[in-house]
């Protein structure tokens, strides 16, 4: 596998796709055509990641899969690509969504189909560049080129708000990011290259760290999001297409909890270490706060987007307890034989993968009865179950998993994190674990309302039930969600090397 | 070499514009032959002409090409428009070949006196550009507030020269830099002459406050000569602001430093927010063109090799991409329609989805988004910025950059999410593109292209702008 550059053509493959669909042309045929070529594209990109898991080295956190050529001379800038146990799982999330994405698009997109289809073919080649991106110009590249298809999907294809939604979108990762580029010009100056890894190693004080550590923390968590930068979120959720909302929950904001992991932590441990208590009453925050407004919601898809938020809170909340646990000196062997930090982290990767598979199929529920009622709101539906029993059943799954029942993947994640919370304090816990009330709360209630109960109206009484390419979509992602809730073995070994060698670099004070 | 562009021109001149068309291709032949002879004559090293009062050194020369290239590509934009408006006019090509040939003098100049007489030339020959339209009452009131302003602008100028004459008692910008490094002479009367340089410098540049011209001849000016306006003349301001600020008063950087931040910040502030307000699209590049001046200008600021080239790097992404957006204005006007309202941008991807991607282009890159050139224009003048310890000031134009993005999207939103097309607003209908010629097409494409590709592997150009400036 060492010859070829696999990762190279994970990125360029589908963006050369992209650009065939769009030269296919907009017309009917054309269209067609365009649709049968992104499937293929996006289905080979995922075949082709296979083997990045297979092929993966468990028992070293070194990048594999590298590929460096010179890009930009003068700055010392390499077109440097590269996976390790943080990225792999994000990639191969990335690589299995985007043919769902492109199957859930099948029918439902009138308007430019072709056009359509190459965005989220450009988009896929940008998320997995940002993932493998071993070099910091080339990462903040692909990091903010990504936001150009988003911003057309949503203000294409979106609702009624959309224009209002993706401008705010835009503008809001857009000034998280600058800051983040000045971090690194900064970064470059003193180590005299973009590469990431001489990042990690390079001595800083304890002032610059925390500059750089808000320049990182500006762009991760509007990315996250973290409360109160969230707010763009839910009116991106609501307003984008269902394909743009599965992407945007699934994997754009994963970005910001990747660049935790990435940047945060190991470019500014003392930092992080310092600012860790910031961070956790954030996502306390989102936990619990959001998760109230979460209850509030009327529309489906804003319900969804505010628990994503939540959901996320505990990501962040796992990366960074860590340091508390390291102050409590309380660490030693835990259940799973690891100590409290490295449970806490491998928590919050977990979630994200889970997170990612959860949210995005919840979106395409909601697009499933969407696209055949066309409403988002939670009082236009009830007793869908009647009429749609295998939807139903999907979808009560998947709110289950959103809710963390023991058995799905949503429940691994958060139990990880509240147990390495535990070492950290008591209440720390205590706050987070309220979350599995809460989560049940809005998610069974919106069950219970839009899926139990005597048929609502007359639209409801006419719905079909999910067709095979409906079902297919939501059966891979619902036998994903039990895979990883029965067995995560084979998520957490790929990440545990890594994550140990990256909990070691942490706890090394830079000054 | 500048006597061999005279005998073109010349020839130029006296040709009868009889044939029009002739007068077209000459005019790029003589550009091909000048670009030749700087390539042929410019290999060499830095050596002086004519008792020092030209220099030839390798900036000058990659500037110079520079500039052929931008003009090439103006008037192969501006000539289908001029036929069609019946403006087809051999003035025009003669006007903008005297512009360049002021632009090539102002590169070269290793005196004062030579920078202000090839600035003059660019001067008056634009003045005359932005009143070539003898009809419009427009035009004409620009040309006259252009004309007022400038003037007003090369006599501080002048003002500033004979006061720096008068303490060194020379002209010669390299003796002037020996002279301000051994860090003699009265500085107060040293810091009169340098003020009253830099406000002459800001005011080519446009840049805040001394911008008032720019929105009003952008707008008022015939498309093809403020695309003319807009490109070229920048490269000059940026040899203006080279030559006298760095290569000649290099010894004072520490007076100008403050100045020229001030202006920057100014330019970015007063550039982005103005620009948020406009619905006309010349005017709203107008103010973004002063933005970009903000941005040009902190790349002297650090008055290090490196911010330099990121300024000249800078400035040339600039010329590239502002006239890919005005052929792009250009491209989409026809008789009696000028395209240069943003709504008449509305519903541009269902009608013509290639173009609308082009401008998408365009606009992303103007904005400083990665893919596309201007991210990398903006990164190593930050670069540079940051380089020399001034954080704040880089903090401060990436804010003022999201600022800015705002007016970009605002046309891709009007060109994606708006549907309908711009029939409403002034009578573009489907066939809008359609009847544009092939070439101005294929030049369109082409030029918003090489954004792209300079976007992709920008490794060249500021490999290039980092040598001749080192």
């Amino acid at each position: 596998m060492s010859g070829f550059p696999i990762l190279s053509a994970l990125v360029w493959l589908p963006i050369l796709a992209g650009i065939a669909v769009l030269a296919l042309g907009s017309g009917e045929a054309g269209a067609r055509r365009g649709k049968l070529v992104s499937l293929v594209a996006s289905t080979v990109v995922f075949i082709l990641s296979l083997p990045l898991y297979f092929g993966f080295d468990v028992t070293t956190a070194e990048m594999q899969f590298v590929e460096r050529v010179s890009w930009i001379e003068r700055f010392n800038v390499y077109y440097h690509l590269g996976l390790d146990g943080i990225s792999l799982p994000l990639v191969l999330l990335t690589t299995l969504l985007t043919p769902l994405v492109v199957l859930a698009g099948w029918r439902v997109i009138q308007l430019r189909p072709a056009q359509y289809f190459a965005a989220f073919l450009f988009m896929e080649g940008l998320m997995i560049g940002v993932f493998a991106a071993l070099d910091g110009l080339l990462f903040y590249v692909f990091w903010e080129a990504m936001l150009v298809p988003m911003f057309i999907i949503i203000g294409v294809w979106g609702g009624e708000r959309r224009i209002y939604a993706t401008v705010k979108f835009f503008l809001f990762t857009f000034l998280g990011s600058v800051f983040m580029l000045v971090a690194l010009i900064y970064l470059y100056l003193q180590a005299g290259s973009y590469a990431i890894l001489a990042f990690h190693d390079l001595p800083l004080t304890m002032r610059e760290q925390q500059w750089i550590f808000v320049a990182f923390l500006l762009a991760f968590a509007v990315k996250v999001p973290m409360w109160p930068v969230h707010t763009w979120l839910p009116d991106a959720h609501v307003e984008a297409p269902t394909g743009g909302s599965v992407i945007l929950a699934a994997v754009l904001l994963k970005m910001g909890g990747y660049g935790f992991v990435r940047f945060s932590l190991p470019i500014t441990p003392d930092a992080s270490a310092a600012l860790a208590g910031v961070i956790i009453v954030l996502s306390l925050i989102a936990i619990i706060y959001i998760a109230f407004v979460a209850l509030a919601q009327e529309d489906m898809k804003k319900l969804i987007a505010y628990s994503s938020i939540a959901h996320m809170g505990f990501v962040t909340l796992g990366f960074f307890v860590i340091f508390q646990i390291a102050l409590g000196g309380a660490g030693g062997a835990g259940i799973f034989g690891g100590d409290g930090a490295m449970l806490a982290l491998q928590g919050g990767m977990v979630q994200m993968i889970s997170h990612g598979l959860i949210s995005g199929a919840l979106f395409l529920c909601v697009g499933v009865m969407y696209d055949r009622l066309h409403s988002r709101q939670i009082a236009d539906y009830g007793g869908v179950v009647n009429t749609m029993p295998r939807f139903a059943a999907l979808m009560v799954f998947f709110a289950l998993a959103n809710a963390g029942l023991p058995g799905t993947s949503g429940f691994v994640g958060e139990f990880l994190v509240i147990l390495g919370s535990f070492q950290a304090s008591f209440w720390l816990a205590f706050l987070a674990a309220t979350t599995l009330v809460f989560g049940a709360a809005y998610t069974l209630w919106l069950v219970k309302r839009v899926v139990f109960g005597d048929v609502a109206n007359e639209g409801v009484a006419s719905l079909k039930d999910v067709d095979s390419r409906e079902f297919f979509y939501l059966a891979v992602l619902a036998a994903g969600v039990l895979l990883l809730g029965v067995w995560p073995a084979p998520l957490l070994e790929v990440m545990e090397v890594t994550l140990a060698s990256l909990l070691e670099h942490v706890q090394q004070t830079k000054l | 070499m500048v006597c061999a562009i005279s005998v073109i021109l010349v020839v130029d001149v006296f040709l009868p514009p009889s044939r029009r068309r002739a007068t077209f291709y000459l005019t790029m032949l003589a550009l091909l032959g000048t670009a030749l002879c700087s390539l042929y004559y410019g290999a060499g090293e830095r050596t002086t002409l004519l008792y020092g009062s030209f220099v030839s050194d390798p900036a000058g020369n990659a500037l110079k090409l520079f500039a052929y290239a931008i003009v090439a590509l103006v008037f192969l934009y501006s000539r289908d428009y001029l036929e069609r408006e019946g403006l087809y006019k051999g003035e025009y090509f003669i006007l903008g070949l005297f512009a360049l040939l002021g632009i090539m003098v102002m590169i070269s100049a290793n005196s004062l006196l030579i920078l202000y007489l090839g600035l003059e030339l660019l001067s008056l020959a634009l003045y005359a550009l932005v009143a070539f339209d003898r009809e419009s009452s427009i035009a004409a009131e620009s040309a006259m507030k252009y004309f007022v302003l400038g003037a007003i602008a090369s006599g501080t100028l002048l003002y500033g020269i004979s006061v720096l004459y008068g303490i060194t008692g020379t002209v010669d910008i390299g003796e002037l830099g020996a002279y301000f490094s051994a860090g003699e002479g009265p500085q107060v009367a040293a810091l009169l002459g340098l003020a009253f340089v830099i406000v002459g410098v800001a005011f080519k540049f446009g840049a805040v406050p001394f911008h008032m011209w720019l929105p009003d001849v952008y707008q008022g000016a015939r498309t093809p000569v403020t695309l003319f306006i807009s490109t070229a003349p920048k490269l000059a301001s940026f040899a203006l602001a080279w030559r006298v600020m760095v290569e000649g008063l290099g010894g004072l950087h520490g007076s100008w430093q403050d100045m020229v931040i001030v202006l920057s910040v100014l330019s970015l502030a007063v550039g982005n927010v103005a620009a948020i307000a406009q619905t006309n699209l010349k005017r709203m590049l107008a103010y973004s063109t002063i933005s970009h001046v903000g941005f040009i200008l902190m790349g002297f600021i650090a008055g290090t090799p490196q911010g330099l080239s990121a300024a000249m790097f800078y400035t040339i992404a600039y010329a590239f991409m502002a006239a890919a957006a005005f052929g792009m204005i250009i491209l989409l006007s026809r008789e009696g329609f000028e395209a240069e309202n943003i709504a008449d941008f509305k519903g541009l991807n269902a009608r013509d989805p290639w173009f609308a991607l082009m401008m998408l282009m365009i606009m992303f890159s103007m904005a400083g988004i990665p893919l596309f050139v201007g991210f990398y224009a903006k990164l190593v003048v930050l670069e540079s910025v940051l380089d020399a310890g001034l954080v704040w000031l880089a903090v401060l134009g990436v804010f003022f950059a999201v600022i800015g993005a705002f007016y970009y999207l605002r046309v891709i939103w009007f060109m994606y999410f708006a549907e309908g097309s711009g029939i409403e607003s002034g009578g573009a209908d489907d066939s809008l593109v359609a009847e544009a010629p092939a070439s101005l097409r294929i030049v369109v494409s082409a030029n918003s292209l090489l954004l792209l590709a300079l976007g992709l592997f920008p490794g060249q150009l500021l490999e290039l702008c980092g040598r001749v400036l080192g």
